[in-house]
């Protein structure tokens, strides 16, 4: 949880900038991302504070999940740095942790909740060896934290969204991340799956884990996050929930989507009381 | 160099007396086989299973334009050694043709494929038969590799399918965790490190290795069908990706070697026909047969949700006053048969003459199905956004697929509501 002391030698790129630090998880400058010539995020600049909760919010098609992808390297940069803790993410990847979008994957695929959890631990597995029983044993205790231990065997298609959620979640937890990004983890989950995961969400948090999660429920958001980042293809506002989820900034980002906006205010209105 | 094979019986060559040349060919083409079914499932698995299709076809420029090289060169034009490695370098630049083009062009892939499997077999047919027109020796050959014929081939062919299938095989097993990784999740797989590009070059290379060694045996044509009926097959059978490489690997083992002994015992009968049918076979077996992922099972499922939702709305037909014609309360025809018999096999029924009643056990089953129903009708209401993927009207107990605090809720209202209901 220490942050990780810069090589020798090494130089982060980023040291120059005034409100950057070391300490920072996640630091992003100037990152520009494009597809085919259409700019879907522009000159996008962020530091995430360490040890927070981070709620990502913005419409649809405001580059949400591009961000992630971008900070991942998974998919091109158009310009810009990104930094983990000072370092490039090839330097930091054991330290970062990823949630991909439900929808990602073919849930028919031929392999148990069991067999998709062991995933998080094939980064320090290595290419050649076999899934050992100790990282067998790693996973389903992950399992059990997200409350599917009596299901590790069960194929995943035979699973409910909820539940295939959730062992997206133990993967994860499977990596040991000090920085976790997730693609839209409540997106259509059943009530206990959402509990589930909020609990998780406040246990990483408790041990200093800083969790960048992309969310679509404005409601929700002061309840669930510290941190939130509004974005709509750029970065509209960032910062501490009561200082950057505010009627106005929203209003900035969502544009003229009324019904968004009321359901929004209320939640600004509800964080206001809360604080 | 080609020794017309003699032809021994069935029995002979399956009790491995057939002559040393046909038990070679024959543990070739199985271990050929068993490659094609391995391989092909991470083919199947990570949608790639034409690209292995224009693959085949990618390889008879390639074949064509290695004869004339060695036949230029004065070198023993008909030798696999010349052959096979042009047939690889036909098939890269297949593959290297379609990747370019879908990303270069905004093509989808399977236009890609089609064009370069069209594209490069044309030109290789075209290759053909001006070789044929040109005075060179020894070519007739060349033919056999569209359909395959085990009846020619030597035994340092077999022994060299056989090689190159047994690497694939091995290859395979040192790269599954990563095959498996990418072919589930490769946003994630490229997260922690994983280069996927070279993975999925490494899966392209071992499709290249088994649909070449494949060409004498099966044919170029239908190289394709061995690397996707056996997964496809298989698939049918299991849920556990170890255990679907192991089955595709045995149905593929099956089908070559059953069907090159079929080719090798019959001189006019090309082998690659005769493996795609028998692994055809295979595949209808298990497309209707398998049990949940099968076609029956499917009818069988469906027949049994139906029996039962109608099941359910006869009991509450019969709570109300009666008495109760069969014909008013049950459907006709196959449907209401089976209700009948599914109900009075309960004992929840008795009937006399053509008239029903409920029986004290069905009275109580009713009241059951009535409360399930309502309480699903309710969370449906009350959890609209997540509802419709769990929902199972006449599930045993809404209590096995709900989590049991939402059940307790729903249930407190429905009493709350009920007795408000009383009141008024």
């Amino acid at each position: 949880m220490t942050p990780q002391q810069l090589p020798p030698g090494a130089r982060s790129l980023l040291a120059g900038r005034p409100e950057h630090s070391n300490l920072s998880p996640l630091s992003v400058h100037s990152m520009t991302v494009a597809y085919n010539r259409k700019p879907v995020l522009w000159d996008v600049d962020y530091d995430a504070p360490a040890g927070s909760l981070i709620a990502i919010v913005g419409p649809n098609g405001a580059g949400k999940s591009t961000f992630i992808k971008a900070c991942l390297g998974l998919v091109p940069r158009a310009s810009g740095v990104v930094e983990f803790w000072g370092q490039p993410y090839r330097a930091a990847r054991s330290r970062v942790g990823y949630v991909p979008q439900r929808e990602a994957v073919d849930w028919d695929f031929p392999v148990s909740a069991l067999d998709v959890v062991c995933m998080g631990r094939y980064g320090r597995i290595g290419w050649l060896r076999p899934v050992t029983r100790g990282h067998r044993r790693a996973a389903s205790v992950c399992l059990e934290r997200v409350g599917l231990g009596g299901l590790a065997e069960r194929q995943i298609s035979q699973l409910s969204g909820g539940q295939q959620q959730r062992v997206f979640l133990a993967r994860a937890l499977a990596q040991e991340a000090d920085l976790y990004f997730m693609d839209e983890p409540f997106a259509g989950v059943d009530a206990a799956t959402e509990r589930a995961i909020v609990d998780v969400l406040r246990e990483l948090r408790s041990r200093g884990t800083t969790v960048i999660c992309v969310h679509h429920d404005l409601q929700t958001v002061p309840q669930y996050f510290d941190h939130v980042m509004l974005i709509n293809m750029r970065v509209v506002a960032a910062g501490a929930i009561g200082v950057a989820f505010t009627s106005e900034n929203l209003q900035r980002t969502y544009g003229g989507r009324l019904t968004l906006l009321a359901e929004a205010s209320e939640a600004v209105a509800r964080a206001e009381r809360g604080s | 160099m080609i020794e017309p094979m003699q032809t021994p019986g069935v029995w002979e060559i399956l009790t491995l007396r057939g002559g040393h040349n046909t038990t070679v060919v024959l543990v070739g083409a199985l271990l050929l086989g068993v490659a094609a079914g391995v391989v092909g499932v991470f083919a199947m698995l990570r949608r790639r299973s034409l690209v292995a299709d224009a693959v085949g076809h990618a390889t008879l420029p390639g074949i064509c334009v290695a004869f004339l090289i060695a036949n230029a060169m004065g070198v023993e034009a008909r030798s696999l050694a010349v052959l096979l490695p042009g047939a690889a370098v036909g098939a890269v630049l297949g593959l290297l043709a379609i990747q370019w083009m879908t990303r270069a062009t905004r093509l989808t892939e399977d236009a890609a494929i089609g064009a370069v499997l069209s594209v490069w077999f044309g030109v290789g047919v075209v290759m053909l038969s001006a070789i044929q027109g040109m005075d060179i020796g020894n070519q007739g050959g060349l033919k056999s590799f569209i359909f395959g014929q085990t009846a020619t081939m030597s035994e340092r062919d077999a022994r060299l399918m056989g090689g190159v299938a047994l690497l694939s095989i091995v290859a395979v097993l040192v790269m599954f965790k990563q095959l498996r990784l990418v072919a589930f999740n490769d946003d994630f797989a490229a997260s922690i490190g994983v280069r996927v590009a070279l993975v999925d070059g490494g899966l392209m290379a071992l499709v290249v290795m088994v649909s070449v060694a494949g060409l004498q045996a099966v044919g170029m044509l239908l190289i394709v069908a061995l690397l996707i009926i056996p997964p496809a097959a298989a698939r049918f059978w299991t849920d556990r990706l170890g255990l679907l490489a192991l089955l595709s690997g045995v149905i593929g083992g099956a089908a070559a070697s059953i069907g090159a002994l079929v080719s090798a015992r019959m001189d006019r009968m090309p082998a690659g026909p005769a493996i795609v049918l028998v692994a055809g076979v295979f595949f209808v077996v298990g497309m209707v047969a398998a049990p949940r992922r099968g076609v029956g099972a499917g009818v069988l499922r469906h027949l049994g949700v139906r029996v039962r939702v109608h099941a359910d709305h006869t009991l509450s037909r019969l709570r109300l006053p009666g008495p109760h014609h069969v014909a008013s309360v049950m459907p006709s025809g196959v449907i209401g048969r089976l209700v009948r018999l599914v109900l009075a096999r309960r004992g929840w029924i008795r009937s006399e003459g053509s008239m029903v009643a409920l029986t004290d056990a069905g009275e109580a089953a009713a009241v059951l199905a009535e409360r399930r129903r309502r309480l699903w009708q309710r969370y449906l209401v009350r959890y609209a956004d997540v509802a419709p993927s769990h929902v199972d009207i006449s599930a045993d107990a809404i209590e096995h697929v709900i989590d049991p605090v939402i059940v307790a809720t729903l249930e407190a209202e429905l009493a709350a509501e009920s007795s408000a209901g009383s009141g008024a």
